[in-house]
């Protein structure tokens, strides 16, 4: 009941009931502005500053970015574990690149994207073409990655490129925000280049989602892939192309990554990949799939990095408390998605199909739909 | 005979077994001696044997035990437990905590090994829960446990890694006096027989395999099988703390960080090299524990090859990625027709799918 | 080919190992007219649209399309979309977690980017048009079956199809449902598409077709203009020669019925929140009674009550005359009832497992998780219930997916019988099986009766009841709303029984 009256005060005049997609994706931002406004209210001091927040963007703009790869995949009713590796080697790659071998920016970032890409296509191939359980493939595409990255150098590096330094070490200064310093000087809020590239990830991966016919077609292919198939989608082609585009992301990733630290170094993004799929699912994104979008996504990352700021605010300075913290937060994101779908009767989008239609991988079929 | 012969021919473990093959024979042309066993005599004086073998087969030994447990969970919920390596943390700081309170004594570290039982049960029931009465994914309801679960291992000790040193602690973790077997092998040993033997005198397999394969069917026989996915992640839980006691017992001292990390990808990687599906359904423990020893065979090899340890997982990934290609179905149809079309038969191939 | 028809299929061949589905079958389709394509289960009919739209390659014979002048040949279900073949199924193939708008035009034709406002325009348009009362912009899966349907249908006629099949339509909507999806067909005729409407009720068949093709054993028994073909005559057709059996087995319903002692099972006020509003319900030893109506009248969810196989709401059960609990099926189990379920693939068998484990496992459950069977004892009580039954198997080592429908569920017939139950439910037994084992399972309902078990059989084929049943319990809108028994139970009393008020206006 509560989530149906809810629903229609979100959609507002429009007599259209909120759709899944929609349901969870105001659920995540209420929470986020919840949890943010209560923290100002409560903490006050680092959270009424406009850097603090900036800061959360300037931190993970990496994460921004590969969670969005996540959650393409993770709409499609895949998963993709390779991409924090994949940020650990680009970061490696294009340090060494930049320090020994003489390269430029704009090559460092060809690098980069070209990594991303290769990861993609080779995992997309084997997955999509081959029939081979997505974990699988991407988990071998970590493991393969992260031993790469020790190959191109053990030890860690950081950029000393000097075109590379200055890039990284460039700010954009937002006009009008910003806070005062203990003599009273105003201090400018900054942010990093990173979080341009994030943001237009975000807005890019929403238009796609919205507005081509391969975002479309990821949704049909996530909500059911038999029906999918059945209205004339080419179901492996969409798989194979999600799998792309989260590597390539995860290459965007990675240089996004390089700007904020300016290292290599093979505990890059440790765990990153994780830490992406809760963004996704906080966001709304679910892992059976057909439902989930990239705004969702950034506010999943925003909630999850944001209690970390909560947690260390309200005393709790050990860093174990910030790991605890982001499982409960992520439990209770899991439970509530199940509750809410268990409540609309829409949980789970298994349509009985003639016996005769259904696909001989069993095991897709099972996660697709149990 | 040849009967038999078809019916290995198409037995889910001709791949891991193959792939074993390959690894022994690349290995013996590479090194003949390479799987040699030396009687030697360690710091402690005892007579005991080392060589590549042992240590495969004992370094294997945590991953092994947890690879029976993930297999069970596979096949009965369609889905894996990616939280064992910070439930083993969780499982080897209580293991601590508990002998580090008491005077070590046999008695204590039993004490100690059960309540790092339970505790790894509670948890292991938590993500059981989720998955068998929620119906989440396997995945998602374990990622809680993961994000979560070293940081609680790290609270349970304080926020240290503290060291128990014992002699009694060492028999366990390395060699008990006058037995020449590491102690984790012997350990493997009893708990792979004390599972056939619930395989053998219980209808664990049945009912699992039922669950997985179709729970709605299974129900409708009267099957719990909401509580036979319950079932199967508290015995993981039991692995976990089994193997997570073993990992504290050989260094002697928690680390929470570090304490068999990344091992549930490992685990995962077991049950797939064993031939399991990981849709859950039909299983192979047998599989599972020889794609452990497969796995712990090919770091060996590759660290004998001077590879460093850390890019040994580049390797690891492109055999790991040839075994999946060799037993994905595609292929394998492929494969077949071409061999029809090389040797004229007719295709009989497809009826079987 | 001929000016005027759409589709016309010659000799018609289709072979399965073991099983003759179609033998020179020939079907003809002409525009705008709606075509009935009846016959019992098995008749061919599936197998007949299955070749058609590219599911099963055929073995012989021609089919030939309007607008193109040779001989086809169909690979695949998206080819026969484009050739104008489109095929709306009882289960919707369309993406539940999309639009209205958007599950019509995803797939088809050339373009990158979605322009969601001109698509909801068109959407809207053709919508409007065909007359289906439902917005471009509501996801599918807030709609009814119904409209779910209609959206299907709007999206193949947009696809300019020529040949639209209807497979079963109707057999999950209710009476206004059908009445708006009969319109909608109508409007159709009156494009010029030619419509298969496949369905099992003789009603609908006669409301809404211009011409009816009966198949019988993968034969082609004929086609008939509606008006010339009196229900009595279709029906007889549509048996065959199955009429034989009927008058041998109708002799044995002899009952022996002991209605002294307390019944075996009895239910009041049961209800549970897999769909079964409160009912009673009580059956005597040796008694086979039948539950009927139409799909979704509740039929199946009042025996899944029964069986606990659904959450129970309310009511009490006695058995025997004891009070008893029952919540889940191993609580039936134990007090000594089985049930086979409706949908074998889905509830009944367990894929993978053998023959020999699908038989034993619910004699097992029963016997309990740490007593397993030894190796000897299942293979003794297999292979005798394999020999029993006659499941052809090549041993009872495999899997039991790779049997005929007819001995799978012969193998979950044994599997209960094996439990020895005193009431045993079943479940449209005797769906999408050959006409030779219905007869045998109809046989062994009876012999079961007589040796003192209690049955509660459930088929959509309400000859088959009739044959079987000492007593009838008529369902609708989830409601039993007649009990028939004796004489009273003729086919025209249960379809008047299950049409209700219904059937005065009709």
């Amino acid at each position: 009941m509560i989530s149906r009256n809810f629903s229609a005060a979100i959609s507002g005049g429009k007599r259209e009931p909120i759709s899944n997609t929609g349901l969870l994706l105001s659920i995540t931002i209420c929470t986020f502005i919840g949890m943010y406004v209560l923290a100002m209210l409560i903490w006050g001091g680092g959270f009424l500053n406009p850097q603090q927040f900036l800061d959360i963007f300037n931190n993970n703009a990496f994460l921004i970015v590969i969670s969005c790869g996540l959650t393409v995949v993770m709409i499609a009713g895949g998963i993709d574990i390779s991409v924090g590796g994949i940020t650990a080697l680009v970061t490696m790659a294009c340090v060494v690149y930049l320090d020994d071998h003489g390269g430029s920016v704009i090559g460092s970032m060809g690098l980069a994207l070209g990594i991303g890409a290769a990861f993609g296509l080779v995992q997309g191939i084997l997955i999509s073409y081959l029939d081979i359980q997505p974990f699988i493939v991407t988990l071998a595409g970590m493991f393969f990655a992260k031993g790469m990255t020790t190959i191109v150098s053990v030890a860690p590096r950081t950029a000393v490129h000097e075109a590379f330094v200055a890039f990284k070490q460039f700010r954009i200064v937002i006009p009008g925000i910003g806070s005062f310093g203990k003599s009273g000087n105003f201090i400018p809020a900054k942010i990093e280049i990173g979080v341009i590239a994030a943001i237009a990830v975000v807005l890019a991966v929403t238009a796609i989602l919205k507005w081509t016919r391969f975002g479309r077609n990821l949704y049909a292919v996530g909500g059911n892939k038999q029906s999918a198939l059945m209205l004339g989608i080419n179901v492996k082609r969409t798989k194979f192309y999600s799998h792309l585009l989260s590597g390539f992301l995860a290459g965007i990733g990675g240089y996004v990554y390089l700007l904020h630290t300016g290292a290599g170094n093979a505990s890059n993004a440790t765990a990153a990949e994780m830490q992406a799929i809760a963004s996704a699912i906080i966001g709304g994104t679910l892992l059976t799939g057909g439902v989930g979008n990239a705004i969702g996504t950034l506010f999943g990352v925003l909630s999850l990095k944001n209690i970390n700021n909560i947690v260390i605010a309200s005393g709790l300075r050990e860093p174990y408390w910030q790991s605890i913290t982001t499982g409960l937060i992520l439990c209770f994101f899991i439970l509530l998605q199940s509750v809410v779908l268990a409540l609309r009767g829409k949980g789970s989008f298994n349509q009985q199909l003639p016996e005769w239609l259904k696909f001989r991988d069993k095991e897709d079929s099972k996660d697709l739909t149990s | 005979m040849d009967n038999g012969l078809k019916k290995f021919s198409r037995s889910q473990l001709v791949v891991p077994l193959f792939s074993l093959f390959l690894l022994i024979v690349f290995n013996l042309i590479r090194d003949v001696g390479f799987f040699s066993v030396i009687v030697t005599t360690n710091n402690e004086g005892n007579t005991v044997l080392s060589g590549n073998l042992i240590s495969i087969l004992n370094g294997a030994s945590e991953l092994a035990i947890i690879a029976i447990g993930m297999t069970l969970v596979t096949a009965s919920s369609g889905g894996q437990d990616i939280s064992v390596g910070a439930a083993a943390a969780i499982a080897g700081s209580v293991f601590v905590r508990v002998l580090r309170e008491n005077q070590i004594t046999m008695p204590i570290i039993l004490a100690a090994f059960l309540a790092g039982c339970v505790v790894a049960i509670i948890f292991g029931s938590f993500n059981g829960t989720l998955v068998a009465a929620f119906k989440i994914q396997p995945m998602i309801a374990t990622l809680i446990l993961f994000t979560a679960g070293r940081p609680i291992a790290y609270w349970i000790n304080g926020g240290a890694t503290p060291t128990v040193s014992s002699s009694l602690l060492n028999y366990i973790g390395s060699f008990i006096p006058g037995i020449p077997i590491p102690t984790p092998i012997i350990i493997v040993i009893i708990f792979g027989v004390l599972v056939s033997l619930v395989l053998r005198f219980t209808n664990l397999r049945l009912y699992t395999q039922a669950v997985g394969i179709n729970e709605r069917s299974a129900r409708l026989t009267g099957i719990n099988a909401a509580g036979i996915k319950l079932l199967s992640f508290m015995i993981l839980g039991v692995c976990v703390a089994i193997s997570g006691s073993i990992g504290v017992s050989r260094i002697g001292l928690i680390n929470h960080e570090t304490l068999l990390l990344d091992i549930e990808m490992d685990a995962i990687l077991a049950v797939a090299i064993g031939g399991n599906s990981l849709g859950g359904g039909k299983f192979s423990l047998t599989g599972s524990v020889i794609g452990a020893y497969i796995i712990q065979a090919l770091t060996i090899t590759l660290y004998a090859m001077k590879v460093s340890s850390t890019a040994v997982k580049a390797y690891k990934a492109i055999v790991i990625i040839a075994i999946v290609i060799i037993s994905s179905p595609i292929v394998k149809e492929y494969a077949l027709r071409l061999r029809g079309r090389l040797l004229g038969k007719p295709k009989e191939v497809t009826e079987n799918q | 080919m001929q000016e005027g028809i759409v589709l016309s299929m010659h000799r018609i061949c289709k072979a399965f190992p073991g099983v003759r589905a179609l033998q020179n079958v020939d079907f003809t389709l002409r525009k705008g007219e709606i075509h009935a394509l009846m016959g019992e289960n098995g008749a061919g009919k599936s197998t007949l649209i299955k070749v058609l739209t590219g599911v099963y390659p055929k073995d012989s014979g021609q089919v030939y399309i309007s607008g193109i002048n040779r001989e086809i040949t169909v690979k695949s279900p998206q080819e026969a979309q484009n050739l104008g073949i489109s095929t709306v199924y009882q289960e919707i193939m369309l993406c539940p977690n999309l639009t209205v708008a958007e599950n019509m035009f995803i797939g088809r034709g050339n373009y990158r980017f979605v322009n969601w406002r001109s698509m909801e325009e068109k959407a809207t348009e053709i919508l409007t048009k065909l007359n289906i009362p439902v917005r471009a912009t509501q996801q599918l899966v807030a709609c009814s079956l119904a409209v779910q349907q209609m959206v299907a249908i709007a999206r193949s006629v947009d696809m300019d199809c020529k040949v639209l099949i209807l497979d079963e339509p109707t057999s999950s909507l209710d009476e206004s449902e059908v009445a708006k999806l009969f319109s909608l067909m109508r409007e159709l005729k009156s494009r010029g598409v030619g419509i298969i409407f496949i369905t099992h009720f003789l009603e609908q068949a006669y409301e809404i077709s211009d011409r009816i093709t009966v198949l019988r054993n993968g034969e082609l028994v004929g086609e008939f203009e509606v008006e010339k073909l009196p229900r009595i005559e279709l029906v007889t057709k549509m048996m065959g020669k199955a009429l034989d059996d009927i008058s041998e087995l109708q002799n044995r319903k002899a009952s022996n019925i002991n209605t002294d002692t307390a019944p075996v099972f009895e239910a009041s006020g049961l209800s549970s929140a897999g769909g079964a509003r409160t009912f009673d319900f009580k059956i005597h030893k040796g008694e086979v009674n039948g539950f009927t109506g139409l799909l979704g009248s509740g039929r199946s969810e009042s025996v899944r009550a029964i069986f606990g196989a659904d959450k129970i709401t309310g009511g009490s059960v006695k058995v025997e005359g004891k009070n008893v609990r029952i919540t889940k099926p191993k609580d039936a189990m134990k007090h000594g009832i089985g049930y086979l379920p409706e949908d074998r693939k889905q509830d009944g068998i367990v894929e993978d497992l053998s023959v020999r484990e699908n038989i034993l496992l619910a004699l097992q459950v029963m016997k309990g998780f740490f007593r397993p069977f030894s190796k000897a004892e299942a293979e003794a009580f297999a292979d005798e219930y394999i020999r029993l039954l006659g499941i052809k198997t090549a041993s009872a080592d495999t899997p039991i997916k790779s049997l005929s429908g007819g001995n799978q569920q012969k193998a979950i017939l044994a599997r209960w019988l094996l439990t020895n139950p005193k009431y045993l439910i079943l479940d449209e037994p005797t769906r999408g099986i050959d006409v030779g084992t219905k007869v045998e399972i109809q046989k062994l309902v009876l012999k079961l009766a007589e040796e003192g078990v209690s049955v509660t059989f459930i088929s959509s084929e309400i000859e088959e009841m009739l044959r079987t049943c000492s007593r009838l319990i008529v369902m609708r809108d989830r409601k039993i709303v007649g009990e028939l028994t004796g004489d009273d139970m003729t086919q025209l009393k249960i379809m008047h029984t299950i049409a209700g008020e219904a059937a005065q206006n009709g």
